[in-house]
């Protein structure tokens, strides 16, 4: 999960990294409200998950608490790359004096941690990566030892940094090992006209894996007005893997890498996949319920491919699951099914029993593929604006008929 | 022969009494694997049976190794007790150590698959369906019934991709298939699988299968062309997967112009690999170096 910065610059303040003060708010009111409390002059920046953002006018200094008001409205009026601003991050405007970069991260080809410094900070890494790979310090960092304070001294001594950056890269450490985050990235580090180190735009990537070991990390992914939208957080409700695409076929399988695959072998047959769904391994019939459920809510599908080869799961619990949704929501888009392995014989039994007009078998993956991107091309264009409260393909059964559920 | 796993492989399993532990021990047992023990501390001193073969369960892996001779211990422990449970093997020797638990923390990994290293045993995971040598011994959760022994070696970061391979060429059959796991951070890569099949005298063919993220395939491409002399048949799925999202599996995102389905393909080609662009394809691709043409 990556974070927000104002959540990076709570992180940071926690494990003692030195920030600027600096306050968030939602509405150019209460902008305004935490420009007086720095001081009055503060620089507002939109809180989104992408690059670009001072490009994009993101970020305004602002003199006084009216201009930082102002500047919030304008903000929280952006799109920026398909991210809505929602919020700005308030932030004591400081002199620069000079500019660093400094990250960890995860090196994933040599199986252990990196550190990355360099004294060219501010701009973007990847093009100084690329135009000048001098200028970057690449400093391999062992898992048990950490970055104590010699190694500091020689991530900072590598990349050009002041002595006064050692403990700022001492105290990132923390963040990065106590959080289990797989990126921690200051950008810029700056030194100010006096003399102190100061985080002044940060990224953190935090493990999904550990999420078990930080329930307080389920805050940072409440607060996450994604982009995927409605979709993506109905999927994640359900403890589903979903992500959303811009084709017309939904997807659906089991095992992330035969997913991927049946994406590239819809694609081949001409029709663009709507969503990445993986039900995972030992899949239930409600998981796949689910999925479904999921899947036909999505508007812009116009056909979905179930492609299961049962390892773990069991063919017969994915068709139970099918049959579940099909009794739950009604099915108006046609449906191929193709499974294989364990149990495959009772569940292919199990939906010919159930014999539902828009539900055709397939033998074999690639006309499986084939069939699903046909009947997606066939298939017309819906009215442009369908009527409000409905979706334009499933519609849920009244309440009724969903207990026991 | 086969890679890794032979008829005589010996397995621990670690988490064994688990409902996932008991589930598939019973299916390892079944394809003929000869699983001498599991290990839960809270169960030592007891047995678990499966149809009629009653197995020992220990308190430890030391234990387990010293009174059954373990040489393989499979791991289907929860993901935040998997590092100690690694490190308790590790400290025992146990020279093969099979993660099959989805969700460890990638701390935890870079931190025990270090300790496996510097200790000489050879890790496979996490997140990984295991490994299986047709017909002599099966080490985690790939389905045994789905195909026979043959002459074929497979290497795969995806579980269900390897069944799916698997079970288009079941008439030719494998020697072992390994599937390496799609974490960030894995115990073995496909260059440890392919250094193995190279030199093992039962396998003519290597089927290896990737995805995007990552640079493994470009890694074993260039390993490919100084040091692999046997045919090798690739796959690569990803392609229409987007810029930054996850799919799933952990290390399956791609991030800029690297780590794109593409370049893999591109560099696997580059380095003599014939490679697919769907598992059907790789299939016929299989049966072509095989048959000669």
């Amino acid at each position: 999960m990556d974070l927000f910065e104002y959540q990076a610059h709570e992180l940071f303040a926690r494990h003692g990294v030195p920030v600027p003060a600096a306050h968030l708010a939602d509405d150019p009111a209460a902008a305004r409200t935490a420009a007086r409390r720095l001081g009055g002059a503060a620089v507002v920046k939109a809180q989104v998950k992408a690059g670009g953002r001072g490009k994009a006018g993101g970020v305004r200094p602002a003199a006084t608490p009216d201009e930082a008001q102002a500047h919030a409205a304008a903000v929280l009026a952006l799109t920026i790359k398909g991210h809505p601003v929602r919020r700005v991050l308030l932030a004591q405007p400081v002199e620069i004096e000079a500019e660093f970069y400094v990250s960890y991260l995860l090196d994933r080809a040599e199986r252990t941690f990196l550190a990355i410094a360099s004294a060219e900070g501010g701009m973007d890494i990847e093009e100084v990566a690329a135009t000048r790979p001098d200028a970057l310090a690449r400093i391999p960092v062992d898992a048990e030892e950490g970055v104590t304070p010699q190694k500091a001294r020689q991530i900072a001594e590598a990349a050009g940094l002041p002595a006064e950056a050692e403990p700022v890269l001492v105290a990132l450490w923390r963040v990065f090992v106590a959080e289990d985050a797989l990126l921690v990235e200051v950008n810029p580090l700056v030194r100010t006209a006096g003399g102190r180190v100061l985080a002044l735009d940060g990224k953190i990537t935090l493990d999904d894996n550990a999420a078990v070991l930080h329930p307080e990390h389920a805050a940072y992914a409440e607060q996450d007005g994604a982009p995927g939208g409605g979709l993506e957080a109905a999927a994640r409700a359900k403890g589903l893997n979903y992500v959303k695409l811009d084709g017309r076929v939904g997807v659906i399988g089991n095992g992330a890498g035969l997913v991927m695959s049946t994406l590239d072998v819809v694609a081949r047959c001409g029709a663009d996949p709507a969503n990445f769904l993986d039900i995972g391994g030992g899949a239930s019939a409600r998981v796949m319920a689910d999925g479904l459920g999921v899947v036909l809510g999505d508007p812009d599908v116009r056909a979905v491919l179930v492609n299961v080869f049962g390892g773990i799961t069991a063919c017969d619990a994915v068709a139970e699951g099918i049959v579940q949704a099909l009794a739950e929501v009604e099915l108006t888009k046609p449906l191929v099914v193709r499974l294989d392995g364990n149990n495959a014989a009772a569940g292919r039994a199990v939906l010919a029993a159930a014999a539902h007009p828009l539900v055709t078998q397939a033998d074999t993956m690639d006309e499986a593929a084939r069939l699903a991107a046909d009947l997606a091309n066939a298939a017309p264009e819906p009215a442009a604006d369908p009527p409000a409260g409905t979706t334009a393909g499933s519609r849920p059964v009244p309440a009724g008929r969903q207990g026991g559920r | 022969m086969s890679i890794l796993l032979h008829r005589e492989s010996r397995i621990l399993v670690q988490g064994m009494t688990g409902s996932e532990g008991m589930k598939h021990t019973r299916r390892m047992i079944e394809a003929g694997s000869t699983v001498v023990g599991g290990v839960n501390p809270r169960k030592a001193g007891t047995r678990a049976s499966f149809d009629g073969t009653r197995v020992p369960v220990f308190g430890s892996v030391r234990e387990g190794v010293d009174a059954t001779g373990a040489d393989v211990s499979v791991l289907f422990v929860p993901p935040r007790f998997v590092k100690d449970a690694v490190e308790e093997a590790v400290d025992a020797r146990v020279p093969l150590v099979v993660v099959i638990t989805e969700g460890v923390p990638v701390h935890d990994t870079v931190s025990f698959r270090a300790r496996a290293q510097a200790a000489g045993v050879r890790l496979v995971g996490p997140n990984c369906p295991g490994l299986i040598s047709p017909g002599r011994s099966n080490a985690g959760i790939i389905p045994a019934d789905i195909t026979k022994p043959g002459r074929i070696g497979l290497v795969s970061k995806s579980g269900t991709l390897t069944y799916q391979l698997m079970y288009e060429l079941r008439d030719i059959g494998f020697s072992t298939a390994v599937g390496i796991g799609g974490d960030p951070v894995i115990g073995t890569t496909h260059i440890d699988a392919l250094a193995a099949f190279e030199a093992d005298p039962d396998t003519d063919l290597i089927v290896m299968i990737g995805e995007i993220g990552g640079d493994a395939e470009e890694r074993a491409a260039a390993f490919i062309e100084k040091n692999v002399t046997k045919p090798v048949v690739g796959y690569v799925a990803g392609f229409t997967a987007p810029e930054g999202k996850t799919m799933g599996h952990a290390g399956a995102i791609v991030s800029g112009s690297s780590g794109t389905a593409q370049a893999k393909k591109e560099a696997l080609e580059a380095a003599g690999v014939k490679v697919g662009r769907t598992p059907s394809e790789t299939a016929r691709l299989v049966r072509d170096r095989l048959t000669g043409r």
